[in-house]
C-alpha cells in the first residue's frame, strides 16, 4: 500500500459522491445503478472488498500500520472468510472522512493498546463472510440453480453438482448488486486455513527498494517545507521572536507563530527551514514549571508512597492489617523514569489548506481524532476535512496524538493554497512527547512465622496518562483505571496474576506538567517490573524457588506460559558457567507473557544477555511467524528502555535531544529471543505491546541472580551496568 | 553549482555546499528512500555508500561529496534485480515499519563487499544502526542469508 497524493482518493469517488444517499445507509436496490464503485471503476462487494475484474481483490484496511504487521493480519481475517485467492489480495486505506461519511462504516480507526485486531476481528470476519455470500449467490443467480450448491474456494466459485465454475472477478459486479446478507455464520476456528498460518506481510517489497513513500516523504506540486520549535518547557509561552533576521535566508518563505508557544519557519526546503530555525532568536516565558527538575519530581513522586490518599486498583481481604501483624516485613522501593517513544521517522504531517477545504496527509495511530483536530484547528465543518494516512515509520503510541497534526493545519492556515509538510527535527521530537509516565513504587509483603505471604501492597505514586491526555477515562473521583493494567482482579485486559489472600494495590496520583503519553507497554512496563522483581526478592527472602514459589499462587494461564519458558530455557537445570537466570509473567493487553532471560555480569559491571526465552498465549494467533518477530522486537523495546530509557527534567524542560544522550540497544546487544507463541483460544489477545512488559524484569532478575544485586530503578547505566 | 553523480546519474545541484547530502538527495533531488532519523550520524537511517563505503549522509556536507560516486537504496538493485540484501530482506520478511531499513540494508551491503561472510562478531563490530521496532533477531538472520547466497 503505497498511498502517493497524486492517487489520493482514487477510490470512493462515487462513494463519498453517494455518501448521505441511500447506499451509506447499506440499502442495495436489486437492479439500480447504485453500486459503491473504487476509483478505477471496481464495485464494491461491500464496503471491505473490492474485487476488480482481474481477479484482485483489494481488502480496506481501517486500522494503522505502523510496523506491527496488524494490516497483514486483518487482511488474513478478511480473506479467511472470503475464501479468496491469498497471493491476489491488496490493501487500502479508506479515510475518515470517507468513513464519517458514511455512518462510520469502518468503525473505530484508531490505532492502540494492542487492539488492531482484537477489537475489529469479529466485524472484518463478518464482512469477509458476507462479502462470499453474495459472490456465491451472485453465481448462483447467473447459473440459475441454489446457491446451497455452490461454493468458493481461492476465489473461485463452484457448482458442486454441474462442475461449473466461475472467478470472483467475473461476479463481483453482480454480487455488487445484491442485499447485503445478515448474520452469516463465521468459521469455527478449526477451520481456518488462512488464519493461524505465518504468512508472510503484505507490505515488504516497497520497504527494500526506497519506494515506500512515508509521510515525511510526501511531494506535492508547490509544496513547501516547514519546521518549529514549541516551547521547551511543555506550559511555557512565546514572548518575542525575531523573524527579521532569518527573513532573508535562503529558501525562507515565511516565519509564523503558532499558538501561544511555538514559531514556525516555512521554506522550499528542509534543510533551509532548520537552518533558519536554528539562527532565529525565540524567547520563551517558562512559566512556574521553569522552577521543576528531576529532583523535584522525585520528592514529589515520594511523598506518594506514604500518602493517606490514594485510588484503590486490586483489594482483597485486609492486606494492612495482615502486614502490620505479620511475623516478617520485607519492603522495597522502585522507580521508573519518562522515557521517550523515539519513533524512526519523526513527526511530520502534510497540510492542505483553502477557504473551504483542509487536508492533511501523514502517519497517524488515530485516523479519526486526527479528523477532527483539522477540522476543529482549520475551522471548516469535519465535512470538509479529511485525513490520508501513510504507513508510520514506528508508531508506539507516539501517533495516537494530534498535535503535530494541529501544528501543521495552523501552519497551512498561513498560506491558503500551498501544501505545506511539517517535519519535526530530532531534537523537537525528542524534547515534545508524552512520555512513558514517571512513578515509584513502595512493595510490602508480609510473612507468617511458617514463611507464608500473608499480606502483600504495592503502593505506586506517580503520574496518571488519562489525567494527562485523556481525562474523560478518569473516573468521577478522579481515579484512573489505567494506571493498574495488569494488576486488577479480574480484568480481560490484564490481571494479577498471583492469588494472595490479603492483597492491596493503590495509587497516588502525582501529576507533573510534563505530558505522559500511551508508550509500547503503557503502565504494564513498570507495573511488571514492581510486580515481578518484588515477588522474586519476597522468593528469594524465604530462600525459595523462583518458579515454584510463583506457581504456589498463580492462576492457571499465568501460569502456563511461565511453565513453558522455564521448561524451554532448562530451568532446574543448571546454566551455562557465569551464566545466570531470570524470570516473569505478565498479563498485558489481554495476552499472557513470560520470559526467563539468561545474563551474564562481568565484575566491572559489563552486561551480556545471552538468551531470552519468551511465550505468549494471545489466545487466537492470526499470524505465529508475525507474532514471533513482534515479540523479538518487543524484547528491543523494552531492553533500550531498560538500558539507556531515561527523559530527565531540568528547569521545566526534558534535557535528552537526539539519540546520543537517548540512547536505543544495537544488534550486538540483542539477545538472542527464542518465542514460544502457545494460543490457548478462547478469547482476543494482544500482540505488539504485551511482552514488553516481561522483558526487564526477567532481565532485572538474571541480574539479581548473576550479582547478588537488586537494581531497582531504570535505567541500568545509572546503576553501574553496561552492556560487554 | 556543484556536480554529484547518484546512481550512476550525474546532476547539477545549486544549493548551499554546506547542505548535508542527506538532504540534497531527499528534497533537492527527490530521491526519499534515504532517511532522515537523527541528523547527527547516531542512528544510520540515512546510510548511503560514497565511492563505495557505507556513509551516513546526514553528517556529509555536499561539498564533500562534490564529483564522487554516490550509491541510495533506490541505485542498490541493478537491472531489476533485487541486490542480494534486499532478497534475503524479503525472504526473511524483516522490515516491520521499514523505515529504519534503507539504511540498514545500505550498511549490510558494505559489510558484505569486506566481508564476504561475515561472523556474528563482525555484524555486531560493522551494524551499529538503530531499528527502533527491533528487528535484529530477522537482520542477523538475513545478513547469514544474504552471505551464503
Ligand atoms: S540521520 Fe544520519 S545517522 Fe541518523
Ligand atoms: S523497522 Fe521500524 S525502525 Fe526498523
Amino acid at each position: 500500500m503505497n498511498y502517493a497524493p497524486k492517487l489520493d482518493r482514487r477510490s470512493f469517488v462515487i462513494g463519498a459522491a453517494a455518501a448521505g444517499g441511500g447506499l451509506a445507509l447499506g440499502l442495495r436496490l436489486p437492479f439500480g445503478p447504485d453500486i459503491v464503485r473504487a476509483a478505477d471503476g471496481s464495485p464494491e462487494v461491500n464496503a471491505w472488498v473490492v474485487i476488480r475484474p482481474d481477479d484482485t481483490v483489494v481488502i480496506r484496511i481501517a486500522r494503522s500500520e505502523m510496523g506491527q504487521g496488524s494490516l497483514t493480519g486483518l487482511a488474513q481475517l478478511v480473506a479467511e472468510e472470503l475464501e479468496c485467492d491469498w497471493s491476489k489480495v491488496t490493501t487500502e486505506y479508506p479515510t475518515p472522512g470517507q468513513s464519517l461519511a458514511r455512518k462510520r462504516v469502518y468503525g473505530d480507526m484508531s490505532t492502540g493498546g494492542s487492539r488492531g485486531i482484537r477489537t475489529s476481528q469479529q466485524y472484518v470476519r463478518e464482512a469477509g463472510a458476507a462479502a462470499r455470500t453474495v459472490l456465491i449467490q451472485a453465481a448462483a443467480n447467473e447459473w440459475k440453480v441454489p446457491a446451497s450448491e455452490c461454493s468458493a474456494a481461492n476465489s473461485v466459485i463452484t457448482h458442486q453438482p454441474s462442475g461449473r465454475k466461475t472467478t470472483y472477478g467475473k461476479v463481483a459486479e453482480a454480487a455488487a448488486r445484491l442485499e447485503a446478507p445478515k448474520n452469516v455464520p463465521l468459521k469455527d476456528p478449526k477451520d481456518w486455513k488462512l488464519v493461524g498460518k505465518g504468512v508472510k506481510r503484505l507490505d515488504t517489497a516497497d520497504k527494500l527498494t526506497g519506494k515506500q513513500i512515508y509521510g515525511i516523504d510526501i511531494k506535492m506540486p508547490g509544496m513547501l517545507v516547514a519546521t518549529i520549535k514549541d516551547s521547551p518547557v511543555r506550559t511555557g509561552k512565546i514572548k518575542s521572536f525575531d523573524a527579521a533576521k532569518v527573513a532573508g535566508m535562503p529558501g525562507v518563505k515565511k516565519v509564523v507563530q503558532v499558538g501561544d508557544s511555538g514559531v514556525a519557519v516555512i521554506a522550499d526546503s528542509y534543510w533551509r527551514a532548520h537552518k533558519a530555525i536554528e539562527a532565529l532568536p525565540i524567547v520563551w516565558d517558562p512559566g512556574e514549571a521553569g522552577k521543576v527538575s528531576s529532583a523535584s519530581i522525585a520528592e514529589f513522586l515520594k511523598g506518594g508512597l506514604g500518602a493517606e490518599q490514594a485510588f484503590v486498583g486490586n483489594r482483597a481481604g485486609d492486606a494492612k492489617a495482615a502486614i502490620a501483624g505479620a511475623a516478617r516485613k520485607i519492603e522495597a522501593v522502585y522507580s521508573y523514569p519518562y522515557q521517550n517513544h523515539a519513533t524512526m521517522e519523526p513527526m511530520n504531517m502534510t497540510a492542505l489548506y483553502t477557504a473551504d477545504r483542509c487536508e492533511v496527509w501523514g502517519p497517524t495511530q488515530n485516523a479519526e481524532a486526527a479528523l477532527a483536530a483539522v477540522s476543529e484547528e482549520s475551522g471548516l465543518p469535519i465535512g470538509k476535512c479529511d485525513v490520508h494516512k501513510f504507513l508510520c515509520g514506528g508508531g508506539f503510541g507516539r501517533r495516537g496524538r494530534v498535535d503535530y497534526v494541529r501544528q501543521a493545519v495552523a501552519i497551512a492556515k498561513e498560506m491558503p493554497g500551498t501544501p505545506i509538510k511539517l517535519i519535526w527535527s530530532r531534537e523537537e521530537d525528542m524534547t515534545h512527547d508524552g512520555y512513558h509516565p514517571v512513578t515509584q513504587a513502595k512493595l510490602t509483603a508480609g510473612i507468617d512465622a511458617a514463611g507464608n505471604v500473608v499480606g502483600f501492597h504495592m503502593r505506586i505514586s506517580g503520574q496518571s496518562i488519562a489525567a494527562s491526555l485523556a481525562p474523560d477515562r478518569l473516573d468521577p473521583d478522579g481515579r484512573d483505571p489505567i494506571v493498574f493494567q495488569g494488576l486488577t482482579p479480574n480484568s480481560p485486559e490484564g490481571n494479577f496474576g498471583y492469588a494472595f489472600p490479603n492483597l492491596l494495590i493503590d495509587h497516588a496520583m502525582r501529576n507533573t506538567h510534563v505530558l505522559a503519553g500511551f508508550w509500547r507497554g503503557v503502565n504494564v512496563n513498570h507495573n511488571a517490573i514492581y510486580t515481578e522483581c518484588f515477588i522474586d526478592e519476597v522468593a528469594d527472602a524465604l530462600g525459595q524457588d523462583k518458579l515454584a514459589f510463583r506457581l504456589k499462587f498463580l492462576k492457571p494461564k499465568h501460569a502456563a506460559v511461565l511453565k513453558a519458558v522455564a521448561e524451554r530455557a532448562g530451568w532446574g537445570t543448571p546454566p551455562p558457567q557465569g551464566v545466570a537466570r531470570g524470570l516473569a509473567q505478565y498479563m498485558a493487553h489481554g495476552s499472557y507473557c513470560a520470559a526467563c532471560a539468561e545474563v551474564s555480569v562481568s565484575p566491572r559491571g559489563e552486561l551480556k544477555m545471552h538468551r531470552i526465552v519468551a511465550a505468549i498465549d494471545p489466545g487466537y494467533a492470526v499470524n505465529p511467524a508475525q507474532i514471533e518477530r513482534q515479540v523479538a522486537g518487543s524484547f528491543v523495546f523494552g531492553l533500550s528502555a531498560l538500558l539507556y530509557g531515561e527523559c530527565t527534567v531540568k528547569d521545566g524542560a526534558i534535557e535528552q535531544t537526539n539519540f546520543d544522550t537517548y540512547n536505543s540497544l544495537r544488534i550486538r546487544e540483542m539477545p538472542n529471543v527464542e518465542v514460544i507463541v502457545m494460543p490457548s483460544g478462547g478469547f482476543w489477545g494482544g500482540v505488539g505491546e504485551p511482552t514488553v512488559s516481561v522483558a526487564a524484569p526477567a532481565v532485572l532478575n538474571a541480574i539479581y541472580a548473576a550479582t547478588g544485586k537488586r537494581l531497582r530503578s531504570v535505567p541500568l547505566m545509572h546503576e553501574g551496568i553496561r552492556t560487554a | 553549482m556543484t556536480t554529484l553523480i547518484v546512481n550512476g546519474q550525474r546532476h547539477d545541484v545549486d544549493v548551499e555546499p554546506d547542505t548535508p547530502l542527506l538532504w540534497v538527495l531527499r528534497d533537492t533531488l527527490g530521491m526519499t528512500g534515504t532517511k532522515y532519523g537523527c541528523g547527527i550520524a547516531q542512528c544510520g537511517a540515512c546510510t548511503v555508500h560514497v565511492n563505495g563505503a557505507a556513509t551516513r549522509s546526514c553528517s556529509v556536507e555536499l561539498a564533500d561529496v562534490a564529483g564522487k560516486e554516490i550509491t541510495t537504496i533506490e541505485g542498490l538493485a541493478a537491472n531489476g534485480v533485487l541486490h542480494k540484501v534486499q532478497q534475503a530482506w524479503l525472504d526473511h520478511d524483516v522490515p516491520q515499519c521499514g523505515y529504519c531499513q534503507s539504511g540498514m540494508i545500505m550498511a549490510v551491503a558494505d559489510l558484505l563487499k569486506n566481508k564476504p561472510k561475515p561472523t556474528d562478531a563482525d555484524i555486531d563490530a560493522a551494524i551499529t544502526n538503530i531499528c527502533r521496532c527491533g528487528t535484529f533477531q530477522q537482520v542477523r538472520a538475513a545478513i547469514h542469508a544474504a552471505a551464503n547466497a
